[in-house]
């Protein structure tokens, strides 16, 4: 298998499904001449030319729409946001519009669109630039929400979203787009609202998604030479959320840490760790822990930046929590 | 040059060459040496460099009165910063991400702010300053202070809603507001005229009955002199929007290699250098020489070299700061 970064696996997503549908094109700041703010849509633009890769004006609010507004009418637009940060000009058309067309035409309208871009934090951005929204999209129903952490996972679940016949928003991150990875050459999907076991235990579950899925398999591997063997469950999809896998694996383990870089309150993790209680209470040993990022703003200071997030500090304390060790 | 003079209070006098010719070249060595510290990794993330630029925060700034007069800006901020009578030294620690930052390193870069020098900041999302501005500018209305807001925006951010949806409300409202529109060309790697129905944008202002001026951004006597127009009649409730056309020399970030435009183009400006121009023009006017010149650059090289020392020998911020600023007291914030 070819070894190749995320970025590559979302170009080679992008790249096939326009040449597999020509109702497919993007759109969004700097995609075209410009190759991407991060580089993902590197040669688009001299391969399907400027009808199908579409520089845009900075105005998140207007193109995020134009692109809703096309893909009622038959296109399958990708809206690259340069960042999710700047998406929050636009969340009325997508949850006002995108997510509710379908249901408030009673069904007639689809929206297949999908909204993609770095999302979470990254270095020395200060808080306008480095924060997590995964708790916006999550929260709307109507929305599918998607957030891989690998190249393998980005391709496939990048090509079913474009083929989806509902508005997905997909959560990447600045600092994932050179990660690398095997990617097979022949085609593949990842289905939406499925989660992968990244590592296989018995002891704890981890439960992660996106970034931080590479710390939480450090710790995890720093576990295992302490004789603690955990099991990582990577979420990949947030909307819909394949509780099927969460509760198998807790009723194996019957502990579970949730690690999050969005902020505590009304976060994916706190969601995940009330199912996981609701729904495997008897067969929990200890309480649900989660780890997330500290409840303040991204500060500019790199040591302070650091200790804002989940570190693998963090998650071992929590993993010692459920597995009583302190 | 025929210099006229204006209506406003202030009208140009050797003196204010002199301190305009100071504040552009402060500006030139404090960007100069951010570019080097941020070589030395001693600053990270994004570093927006005003180097080319300078004539415009210099030109308008000098124009209004700080006492009342507010400034707003976006993310290339430490022109203005400098220009709204900031302390090198504080920048520069905010730049190292130190607790004697003007933002205690919470900022950064992009997020400079002082309230007592009336300078709003600093803000990183393109174009969301500008109703913030318009707000300032509304409570200067509201409590009758006589003052006006300047708020700066590119090229690219004229573009987006609340640019539009600001100078509608700012005159209905007659708020005493200038919107400054630094056209420097380019938005990160997107040529303006590209993304823009209109190759004028100072005229945009005429769709809300919003008079629109522009003034060549290379020089600062000129932005000076518009600005100070302008400034007077926004006093009188009438918002007005000022275009200035200008260049910046670097690439859009530290991170920018700037492939995107020819190096004709770039040297092409580069020989109509605002602060080059203001220094031939002073030379003519014999009120400067190469000798006095240098001087000048000397002294203001030891403060910006005062600056970066006072940076490196300040302290990082400690763990618990990240608990503060944040509210005014500490309630509402999440903790086991
Ligand atoms: C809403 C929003 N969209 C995108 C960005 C990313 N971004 C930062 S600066 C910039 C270009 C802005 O160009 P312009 O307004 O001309 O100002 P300049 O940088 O040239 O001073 C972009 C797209 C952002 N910060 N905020």
């Amino acid at each position: 298998m070819a070894v190749i970064s995320y970025r590559e696996a979302l170009n080679q997503a992008i790249d096939e499904e326009m040449a597999r549908d020509e109702n497919v094109f993007i759109l969004g700041e700097e995609v075209g001449e410009y190759n991407g703010a991060y580089k993902v849509s590197r040669g688009l633009l001299a391969k399907y030319g400027e009808k199908r890769v579409i520089d845009t004006p900075i105005a998140e609010l207007g193109f995020t729409g134009i692109g809703i507004g096309a893909a009622i009418a038959g296109l399958r637009p990708i809206v690259e946001w340069m960042t999710h940060n700047f998406a929050i000009l636009a969340m009325d058309q997508v949850i006002n519009n995108a997510a509710k067309m379908r249901h408030m035409s009673g069904g007639q309208i689809k929206v297949p669109i999908v909204f993609r871009g770095p999302n979470g934090p990254a270095e020395y951005l200060s808080s306008q630039h480095s924060q997590s929204l995964a708790a916006f999209w999550m929260h709307v129903p109507g929305l599918k929400v998607v957030a891989p952490a690998t190249p393998y996972d980005a391709k496939g679940l990048l090509k079913s979203a474009i083929r989806d016949d509902d508005p997905v928003v997909m959560l990447e991150a600045e600092l994932m787009y050179s990660w690398e990875g095997e990617v097979p050459e022949e085609e593949y999907l990842i289905p939406i609202g499925k989660a992968d076991i990244k590592r296989q235990g018995k002891d704890v579950t981890l439960i992660t998604y996106s970034k931080p899925l590479r710390t939480v398999l450090s710790v995890a591997d720093k576990l295992a030479e302490r004789g603690i063997d955990a099991e990582v469950i990577d979420l990949r999809s947030l909307r819909p959320l394949d509780t099927d896998t969460i509760f198998a694996s807790v009723r194996k383990t019957h502990r579970a840490v949730v690690v999050d870089e969005a902020w505590p309150m009304g976060s994916p993790a706190s969601f995940v760790a009330y199912a996981i209680s609701r729904e495997c209470f008897d067969e929990l040993d200890a309480q649900v822990e989660i780890v997330t990022s500290e409840d303040v703003p991204m500060p500019y200071n790199h040591r302070l930046e650091l200790a804002v997030q989940p570190s693998e500090e963090k998650i071992s304390d929590a993993v010692a929590k459920v597995l009583y060790m302190e | 040059m025929g210099v006229k003079k204006t209506n406003s209070a202030k009208v140009l006098n050797d003196s204010l060459y002199m301190s305009l010719l100071e504040k552009m070249l402060l500006i030139r060595i404090f960007e100069e040496r951010a570019a080097q510290m941020y070589g030395l990794r001693k600053i990270g993330g994004f570093c927006h460099l005003y180097i080319g630029e300078e004539a415009v925060a210099t030109g308008s700034i000098a124009a209004i009165d700080l006492k009342k007069d507010y400034v707003v800006t976006a993310y290339r901020d430490h022109g203005h910063a400098l220009a709204c009578g900031m302390d090198p030294k504080v920048l520069m620690a905010e730049l190292f991400g130190k607790i004697t930052g003007c933002s205690h390193g919470k900022g950064g870069s992009m997020h400079f702010f002082d309230t007592e020098k009336h300078f709003l900041g600093g803000n990183g999302i393109v174009g969301a300053q500008i109703p913030v501005a318009t707000g300032v500018a509304f409570s200067q209305h509201y409590k009758e202070t006589g003052g006006v807001t300047l708020v700066y925006f590119g090229d690219g951010a004229i573009h987006q809603g609340a640019f539009h949806e600001s100078l509608n409300m700012a005159k209905i409202w007659n708020l005493p507001i200038v919107y400054i529109c630094e056209n420097n060309q380019w938005g990160m790697g997107t040529f303006w005229k590209k993304v823009s129905a209109v190759e004028d944008f100072y005229k945009m202002g005429a769709a809300y009955d919003i008079p629109g001026m522009q003034a060549d951004g290379m020089d600062v006597l000129d932005v000076y002199e518009k600005t100070a127009k302008a400034v007077d009649i926004a006093k009188n409730g009438q918002p007005v929007l000022l275009e200035a056309r200008t260049y910046r020399y670097k690439g859009h970030s530290m991170s920018d290699p700037a492939k995107y435009r020819t190096r004709e183009e770039l040297e092409a400006y580069k020989k109509q250098d605002p602060i080059g121009r203001l220094k031939t023009l002073m030379e003519e006017k014999n009120l400067i020489d190469d000798k006095a010149f240098d001087a000048l650059h000397k002294k203001l090289k030891k403060i910006v070299d005062a600056a970066v020392e006072f940076a490196e020998k300040s302290e990082e911020p400690a763990i618990h700061t990240i608990y503060e600023d944040i509210y005014a007291d500490k309630e509402a914030i999440w903790q086991l």
